[in-house]
């Protein structure tokens, strides 16, 4: 069969959605198949990102017009090597939350699990239609689909979840308003939205207010999406006081894919020199990641609650991938390209481990895990794999992305760059080293509370939950050793012609 | 005075959308709050409707079939396009004032108020 003639790349997209809305009609007829077909929906997508990016590998990017409409007027879908990386990203992600949230759904969720994972698969194919969508009006839909799927997944969570929830409702439909702003405006200065027809026309209009006005509302708009410091405030409650498996997928996902646009349109639509040259966006970029580094971490350390710990640590991680965006040179986008693809991947497993500890024991303080090293050994040495990559240890993936990017950071000749990335480095190995105080050394920390010390008795997690994580800490550390095919499999392809010259 | 009435839907719609921030922004009430998301959502969906707008045009049917041989003059014609797409982003603004409102009943369910403060104070409360 010719994949580059398949309706492969919508079929990834289309299949969670369409699964999506068989699924409650389905579990009225017979309720345990809700948790199966969602996870068939979800290896479906896993399988056919595999199939997808071997092709665009070997053969380049795979394109599909939608119902024959040749592009520009109809919607497109390119699959090219950057939405390939994301693609298997996500649908590996999302599949191992899948199979962990089975058993948490169960508890936290008790009865609730049909239209969890009818929402559930919603979330996944509006992540999946953001990166493969060649169409500025079908991502914005995209991305609305992706953000109500959010707000009701993370309202479900208890406590004072609604309450988040809803500070994420103005502020994230604040964000998607500044994007379809931006939209009209290029819409209305270029008549297309097509990203490919657009790139073409728009360079001749780089002098337009309306362009300069459009780029201004994206930039702001996917910034707000993507939780950049200062537009962070939805970002700490909604990862914290969402359920477990969801923190999980919200963290390791949305705000990923919204720096995926931003790269998309800032060096794809528009060319580098726009954001280089005719305003100076990158710059600015790269000073608002290197502050979001800085604070994040020290809100980090300041935090008691080891869920709104990772909160505050994925705004600081988020600050090194802009950074390197920002940094608009080839290590710096590899660099911030590579700690995307990484940050996934860590900052999942550490929620799942989260998740896990909850189900288990049901702490949340860091000051109360004194007794997990003993109760939950596999958990606690995921957890230690995947804290190492953050603070950025080899050789787990977290240290090469920031070798990547202070390579990037002296190549620019911006001293203070690398500065930051080095000391935020440290203060990450603050809060995450305080974590590990309390787990390994619990006698250590316990000087002066009184009390007998009660024997832990072994009560690891259930399977479900344990093998994702372990295959996320394998994946850790995998990913690690074989970054360099990564980056020149696809990272290297995918970086804008101006960069390599 | 020339600026403001060219661009009237310019102004407009900027005017519209600082209202709705200020409900968002400056309004306790969370109902306030939600009414001001929407009027900031309404105000951008008007501004493109504008653009699409066009006196003393036809629908872009062209009649006599061959294209081809035709010197279409775009001036003539409207652009639908606009319209159609805001079609989309009044239903995902529909849905997301759905989304909304349903929060807004599990908050006052759970802490009996709309009013932010007293929701904070509650959560800080309540200790969860």
């Amino acid at each position: 069969m010719n994949i580059h003639q398949s309706a492969l790349p919508v079929l990834i997209i289309a299949v969670p959605l369409i699964t999506a809305l068989i699924l409650p009609v389905v579990a009225l007829w017979k309720r345990g198949m809700a948790f199966p077909l969602a996870l068939a929906a979800l290896a479906f997508s896993f399988g056919g990102a595999i199939v997808a990016a071997r092709e665009v590998v070997t053969h380049g990017p795979l394109r599909y017009s939608m119902g024959g409409w040749a592009p520009p007027w109809g919607i497109e879908y390119h699959i090219d090597h950057l939405a390939a990386l994301m693609l298997l990203l996500l649908s590996f992600i999302t599949l191992l939350v899948g199979i962990y949230s089975k058993k948490s759904i169960l508890k936290e969720l008790p009865e609730k699990e049909v239209p969890f994972y009818a929402v559930y698969l919603l979330l996944v194919s509006g992540l999946m239609g953001i990166v493969a969508t060649a169409d500025m009006f079908n991502l914005y839909v995209f991305l609305e689909i992706t953000s109500l799927a959010s707000y009701a997944l993370i309202s479900v969570g208890g406590g004072r979840a609604v309450v988040s929830a809803f500070r994420y409702v103005i502020l994230g439909t604040v964000g998607a308003a500044f994007y379809l702003l931006s939209v009209s405006y290029l819409y209305g200065v270029t008549g297309t939205l097509n990203m490919e027809d657009l790139s073409s026309i728009l360079p001749g209009l780089y002098q337009s207010d309306a362009v300069l006005v459009g780029f201004a509302f994206f930039v702001i708009g996917i910034s707000i999406k993507m939780a950049l410091f200062p537009m962070h405030a939805w970002l700490p409650g909604a990862y914290s006081d969402a359920p477990s498996a969801v923190s999980a997928l919200i963290a390791a996902t949305t705000t990923k894919v919204a720096a995926y646009v931003l790269v998309r349109v800032m060096f794809f639509v528009f060319e580098p020199r726009f954001a280089i040259e005719f305003i100076p966006v990158t710059t600015l970029l790269s000073w608002m990641g290197s502050v979001a580094m800085f604070l994040g971490s020290v809100m980090a350390i300041a935090q008691t609650d080891f869920k709104r710990m990772l909160a505050y640590s994925s705004i600081a991680q988020i600050g090194y991938i802009i950074l390197g965006i920002g940094l608009a040179n080839q290590a710096g986008f590899t660099g911030g390209l590579l700690h995307l693809v990484n940050h996934a991947f860590m900052k999942g497993c550490l929620f799942l481990v989260a998740g896990a500890i909850v189900y288990r024991t049901g702490l949340r303080r860091i000051s109360d895990f004194r007794t997990l090293s003993g109760k939950m050994p596999w958990t606690v040495a995921i957890f230690i794999i995947a804290a190492f990559s953050m603070i950025g240890i080899p050789p787990t993936c977290g240290f090469f992305s920031k070798l990547y990017l202070i390579a990037g950071a002296i190549e620019a000749q911006q001293w203070v760059f690398v500065g930051v990335i080095l000391f935020s480095s440290v203060l990450a190995l603050a809060y995450f080293g305080n974590v590990i105080r309390y787990m390994y050394f619990p006698s250590e920390v316990a000087v002066g509370e009184s009390g007998p010390e009660e024997e832990p008795t072994r009560d690891e997690a259930p399977l479900t939950m344990l093998i994702p994580m372990i295959c996320l800490a394998v994946l850790i550390v995998l990913l690690g050793f074989f970054n360099g095919d990564v980056v020149s499999h696809f990272l290297v392809p995918a970086l804008p012609e101006s960069f390599t010259r | 005075m020339d600026f403001v009435i060219g661009h009237f839907n310019s102004v407009t719609y900027i005017i519209l959308m600082m209202i709705g921030l200020y409900a968002m922004t400056g309004k306790t009430n969370l109902v306030k709050k939600l009414v001001g998301m929407n009027i900031f959502q309404w105000s951008i969906i008007l501004f493109v409707v504008s653009l699409g707008a066009k006196r003393s045009a036809t629908i872009p049917i062209v009649e006599g079939g061959h294209v081809e041989h035709l010197i279409l003059q775009a001036s003539r014609y409207v652009n639908p396009l606009p319209h159609v797409l805001m079609l989309t982003a009044i239903v995902v603004g529909v849905a997301t004032t759905g989304v909304g409102l349903a929060l807004l009943l599990r908050i006052y369910k759970r802490y009996g108020t709309l009013e932010e403060d007293e929701v904070l104070e509650k959560v800080r409360a309540s200790g969860d």
